[in-house]
């Protein structure tokens, strides 16, 4: 079991479902600050985008943060340098791209995101078949390798999928990559799929923006991911007092389960 | 394992391949593998793939001696001629099978992804041809510079998307068909142009794309010729390549793919991961891939089929780069000795031709060109870059 599976599971037994906001390292100059502000909002864990040039599961939002990151000269080793620096109190899990973590040298990455305190990571172009040799320095080095479970997974599958994520099982509420949308998607099919198979806690995401969405997931789900609807706002300007609001807007709902 | 047979069980050659997508899009994967496994095992789909390639597609094409340009240069130069297949190039052997395999996976859409123009002018034509429905994905600034091929698509009934995001051309219009066929993927395949992408669409594009080194093979036999020195292709993707190989990979003719030296992912790039396959990548010192540049659309791309690394890597293949400026004296040269203007990209193949002849191709070498396509697409473009407007 590793660090981040204990974490949350702790989380899950003091009655707390988890919210987990979703911002892009580098994205704007002050974006730990937001880490900061997300956590003041009632944030239970950070999920941090390391920036990738072809981000496959992302939709324009997302994507429009990696290029701001990318064009300020974030990389691997600048966002581990500044988290690193920080003391954020929840834990951290990082979403990249295989290439980042590749190009870097498995073992090397591994150690490096976790020496900054990051308790996991989500590939998610990192297919099952493939997952062997980083899910093994993953194991080795107490990374939590975090793997989705999609509308499309046929229920065999499913099993091996839970059996091998580790921290959270990540439930992608639709078919689609990450952005907005209305309603849960196909959130609670999903769900049900991966309860079926795992008591590990099981994470909503993809297309969850607002509090009531957010309320909805949290009626089911042991976490909810909120990504896109939150990096519109700081792309769009918000300070990290109206992160800290939009987050406390989405714990508000989440809590009144 | 044989040189160009199956991949592994994982949709490995050697250490590169594989399938690096999305957990939403591993299903219709494995889906794929399995409908394409079993209809190239069935009699009935392959003769139709090469009837509709015979009565719809203008195949056999030609071999073709190329007597001017071999006294030219004093070697002996054959050509396959892909330029006259139906739509102007060898995209079309793929596109047939790919919307074959649609119709029989009983989907009734396809979204492709291009560059140029050429393989989504391919698919919207073998589209219309079975009545799917068309989506064709392409950078915007690609829109702009090839509107006449936006158009043909439009005729031919598909619906072009341009695409905004990252560097708006063919990397990201392979990004936003990737991202569009999450979305679809129940009742959509995806057309993928070249010998890319996820296992098992590296395998099965070179398996469409065969049929060029076969009958090369057979008519290079019947003239006499017999197995040639060498095999020259030029490698965007590598579909051209990997066909006419795969005609030749087991016997002694040395095996040339010729990049654009912009866009030359063996020479310049390293070992990544891009668009579900593990290949070699052009990419900066963090992993963040970079945009490639050349003077030909279709050879635009920062990546290269894995198939291709894996024979880099094991020494089968040979992969050289071509300038630019090289590439119109190819273009020129072909056109004004044999009567045939080549697309931008064979140009490639053309001028290394040219370069190696008198140095490693010695005197009466036998080379066979594949001529991957026809020049029309170009004329604006090299009638500018020659007059210094380019």
């Amino acid at each position: 079991m590793t660090t981040l599976d204990e974490r949350l599971v702790g989380v899950r037994d003091g009655g707390r479902r988890a919210l987990v906001p979703y911002l892009m390292a580098g994205a704007r100059p002050d974006w730990t600050r937001l880490l900061q502000a997300a956590v003041a909002g009632g944030a239970d864990v950070l999920e941090v985008g390391l920036p990738f040039s072809d981000p496959m599961m992302d939709g324009p939002v997302i994507q429009e943060a990696a290029l701001a990151a990318l064009a300020a000269g974030t990389t691997l080793d600048s966002v581990c340098a500044e988290l690193g620096a920080l003391d954020l109190g929840v834990p951290l899990v990082a979403m990249t791209y295989c290439n980042v973590v590749y190009h870097y040298g498995l073992e090397r990455a591994a150690g490096r995101l976790r020496d900054a305190g990051v308790l996991g990571v989500i590939l998610p172009d990192l297919a099952l078949e493939e997952l062997g040799e980083w899910a093994a320095v993953c194991d080795a080095g107490d990374l939590a390798t975090v793997l989705m479970v999609a509308p499309s997974t046929p229920p065999a599958r499913v099993a091996r999928l839970t059996a091998r994520s580790r921290g959270f099982v990540y439930a992608a509420a639709r078919m689609a990559v990450t952005g907005t949308a209305e309603g849960l998607g196909d959130g609670a099919a999903v769900l049900e799929r991966v309860r079926a198979t795992s008591t590990m806690p099981a994470y909503v995401g993809i297309g969850i923006a607002s509090p009531a969405q957010a309320r909805a997931a949290a009626e089911r789900a042991d976490g909810v991911i909120v990504g896109s609807a939150l990096v519109r706002r700081v792309l769009d300007g918000a300070s990290p007092e109206e992160v800290e609001s939009f987050v406390r807007d989405l714990r508000r709902e989440i809590d009144a389960t | 394992m044989s040189v160009m047979g199956a991949p592994d069980g994982r949709g490995r050659f050697g250490e590169f391949g594989g399938r690096f997508v999305p957990e939403a899009l591993v299903p219709a994967c494995l889906e794929l593998e399995a409908a394409f496994t079993e209809a190239w095992a069935d009699p009935a789909f392959v003769g139709e793939f090469h009837e509709t390639l015979r009565l719809f597609g203008g195949r056999p094409t030609p071999v073709t001696p190329l007597p001017r340009l071999s006294e030219r240069l004093d070697l002996r130069v054959y050509a396959k001629r892909e330029d006259l297949a139906h739509t102007g190039s060898h995209k079309i052997n793929n596109v047939v099978g790919q919307t074959l395999l649609t119709r029989r996976m009983g989907k009734g859409r396809v979204i492709a992804e291009t560059g140029a123009g050429q393989h989504g002018v391919a698919t919207a034509t073998a589209a219309a041809r079975l009545g799917l429905d068309c989506t064709v994905f392409m950078g915007e600034v690609d829109t702009r510079r090839q509107e006449l091929n936006v158009f043909r698509m439009e005729l031919l009934g598909a619906r072009v998307v341009p695409v905004t995001s990252g560097s708006r051309t063919l990397k990201d219009a392979v990004n936003e068909a990737l991202r569009e066929w999450v979305t679809c993927v129940a009742d959509t395949h995806y057309c993928i142009g070249s010998v890319m992408g996820p296992h098992p669409f590296p395998w099965m594009v070179r398996e469409f794309q065969r049929v060029i080194g076969e009958e090369a093979r057979a008519q290079l036999e019947d003239l006499g010729v017999g197995v040639p020195d060498v095999v020259v292709a030029c490698v965007g993707g590598g579909s051209n390549a990997a066909g006419v190989f795969a005609g030749f990979a087991e016997t002694r003719a040395r095996l040339v793919g010729v990049e654009a030296a912009g866009g030359s992912a063996i020479g310049h790039g390293a070992p990544g991961v891009l668009h579900g396959m593990r290949s070699m990548l052009l990419q900066d010192e963090f992993g963040q891939i970079e945009e490639a540049q050349s003077i030909s659309a279709g050879l635009d791309y920062p990546g290269i089929g894995p198939e291709h690394a894996h024979l880099a890597a094991i020494g089968r293949a040979q992969y050289v780069g071509i300038s630019d400026d090289e590439v119109l004296a190819g273009l020129t040269l072909l056109s004004e000795t044999e009567g045939i203007i080549p697309a931008l990209e064979t140009a490639h193949a053309v001028a290394w031709i040219a370069n190696a002849a008198g140095r490693e191709l010695a005197p009466g070498t036998t080379v066979l060109l594949n001529l991957s396509g026809r020049g029309d697409k170009d004329v604006a473009q090299v009638r500018a870059l020659m007059r210094g407007d380019g």
